[in-house]
């Protein structure tokens, strides 16, 4: 690819952000503003984050959401890595093919079949819905999205490592645990945390599986939205953008500092 | 390499244990996403009832092969048959399939030039860029539809700014409208269009475009000849992953789209909340799947071969 900008491409760049980040702002803005009326400004004012500490619906709803996000990601991280390892392994088993569809379709297939079809077992196992049913519903999904980032971390493994321990007499235990583990960390982490987001993002699924007294933030916060714009809901996503934000900034600089360091290691 | 007796040994029970460890995942998905399908197509051919197992006709098991016989006999083609006679549902499909064709097309105008751009910005600067795409993605989806109803709303920014301007006299009606969609999807889905056209468009080789210079190419004959049919697998690969989960949208069409007509993932919701029936939402996903299953096949093939083409 040729390197340097043209003006257009500049121009595409500066819309393309713009478009992606104006509205977010835009929502920033206002939900620290006094009025209110969603539409009029009235001076800068926390009230609705105030307001935020006295709902307890909506705390609640989040301690909910959060609960389910922590299990579901540890689940799906899990089970994911396990599916990728075994699918950038084992090159032939029986339903291989099988398995990888499984694996790929949850990823773009519509929100309301997954959560109608999982809804549909639960009913028929007599299953009472809840918690337990939500935390599994978000497994199933977000495994697919860790088992395709570990996947794409093995991919570009040396197997000579692992090759090269066991020769040197380390069982495939400690193989797995002493070199692919820490080759593959970084790709488990982030699977976890893109899991830990979906999950605390997903409306769909989490409709149709919940059941009484496990009401998630994005139901409550879809409850609302549908009677219409409320600053107090406007503050509640700042709060949400803020920490995810500070949680990808984060991880973003500990893996800058980890790649520093490898890189003196490298060095010296 | 000469493998010792001991070696293989070892290997093979590794072997053996990974098959172990492969089951979890695969009993896993088998469990909770194939066996639900089962169910689904199974309560698609039962008798109408309302909301409330069980559905009959019932399997009985314990008569051998008359129960089975009986269980067979006993379903119903009804619903499907309501499905293929009733306009609301044909319409729904249609219309669900026409705004994914349309927000395909519009993301793909939207995010090719984003994409260029990317790919042609300092290296230093694109994985900067990568970041800032991905950024909003990583903030909730049900928070970004609510931002627009803000903005699109009738005493909203949009309009403000638009009489502002004296672009218009009178404030626009924007949501409840397909525009808002078609603008919520577009929105939504441009990481998913913009990255893959970008991950085509980086590997491309300058040297080609040298050539094609060379030989007397001028740079917009380049563009068309070299730079866009090399980035048609990106493009395959967008359209793929924002055709396909548009189609069965049910927030952006229900937040941001009027309710005269509803795309095919409101009228299942609708169908199975609202009206609580349950064998006619089962069997209107069966039909949204037949009608996704090719790109679905697409999707899945691309998938494997861009994974494992990378070692």
């Amino acid at each position: 690819m040729r390197r340097g900008l043209s003006p257009f491409n500049m121009v595409s760049l500066a819309f393309g952000l713009a478009f992606l980040y104006l509205p977010i702002a835009i929502l920033i803005i206002y939900s620290f503003n006094a009025s209110r009326l969603v539409t009029v400004w009235g001076g800068w004012s926390l009230r609705w984050y105030a307001a935020l500490i006295d709902d307890s619906a909506m705390l609640e709803a989040l301690w909910t959401s959060l609960r389910i996000a922590v299990t579901s990601a540890t689940a799906a991280t899990v089970l994911g890595t396990l599916a990728a390892l075994s699918l950038t392994r084992y090159r032939r088993f029986a339903g291989r093919t099988l398995f990888s569809g499984m694996v790929y379709a949850p990823l773009v297939m519509p929100e309301v079949i997954t959560g109608l079809s999982l809804l549909l077992l639960f009913v028929a196992l007599g299953i009472d819905r809840g918690f337990w049913t939500v935390s599994i519903a978000h497994t199933t999904l977000t495994m697919c999205f860790v088992t395709v980032i570990v996947q794409s971390r093995l991919a570009t493994f040396e197997r000579s490592l692992e090759e090269a321990a066991m020769d040197l007499g380390a069982t495939p235990l400690a193989t797995f645990r002493l070199v692919t583990l820490p080759l593959i960390a970084p790709a488990i982490a982030a699977g976890w945390m893109l899991a830990f987001t979906l999950s605390l993002d997903d409306l769909v699924i989490a409709s149709f599986t919940t059941g009484p007294g496990a009401t998630t933030l994005p139901i409550r916060i879809y409850s609302e939205v549908r009677l219409g714009v409320k600053p107090e809901i406007n503050a509640i996503c700042t709060l949400l953008i803020a920490a995810v934000t500070i949680g990808i900034v984060t991880a973003s600089l500990i893996g800058k500092r980890r790649a520093a360091r490898v890189a003196r290691g490298a060095q010296g | 390499m000469s493998d010792t007796p001991q070696h293989e040994n070892g290997r093979a029970r590794a072997a053996s244990g990974a098959r172990l460890v492969a089951l979890a995942p695969y009993l896993w998905l088998l469990l909770f996403f194939l066996v639900p399908f089962v169910i689904v197509l199974r309560i698609s051919v039962s008798q109408p009832v309302v909301a409330q197992p069980p559905y009959l006709p019932l399997l009985d098991l314990t008569q051998g092969l008359s129960g089975i016989a009986s269980f067979v006999s006993h379903l119903t083609v009804e619903t499907y048959a309501l499905l293929f006679t009733d306009v609301i549902y044909m319409f729904s499909y249609f219309k669900s399939v026409t705004v994914a064709a349309i927000s395909t097309a519009l993301l793909l105008v939207v995010g090719f030039p984003i994409a260029y751009a990317m790919a042609r910005a300092p290296r230093r600067a694109q994985p900067v860029l990568v970041m800032l795409i991905i950024l909003p993605f990583w903030t909730s989806f049900l928070i970004r539809i609510y931002a627009w109803i803000n903005i699109l709303q009738r005493d909203g920014l949009l309009n403000d700014v638009l009489l502002a301007l004296g672009i218009v006299s009178q404030p626009l009606v924007w949501l409840s409208t397909d525009t808002a969609i078609y603008i919520g999807i577009v929105y939504s889905y441009l990481p998913f269009m913009v990255l893959p056209l970008y991950a085509a468009l980086e590997k491309q080789d300058e040297s080609l475009l040298e050539a094609a210079a060379d030989l007397g190419c001028r740079r917009w004959q380049a563009f068309w000849l070299v730079t866009v049919p090399l980035a048609m697998r990106g493009v395959f690969a967008g359209a793929l992953l924002c055709f396909i989960p548009v189609t069965g949208e049910f927030v952006i069409p229900d937040l941001l789209g009027g309710s005269d007509s509803m795309m095919i993932g409101q009228t299942l919701w609708v169908e199975f909340f609202g009206n609580r029936d349950w064998p006619v939402a089962a069997a209107l996903a069966v039909v949204l799947i037949a009608v996704l299953v090719m790109p679905l096949t697409l999707y899945e093939r691309m998938q494997q071969r861009e994974i494992e083409g990378r070692r």
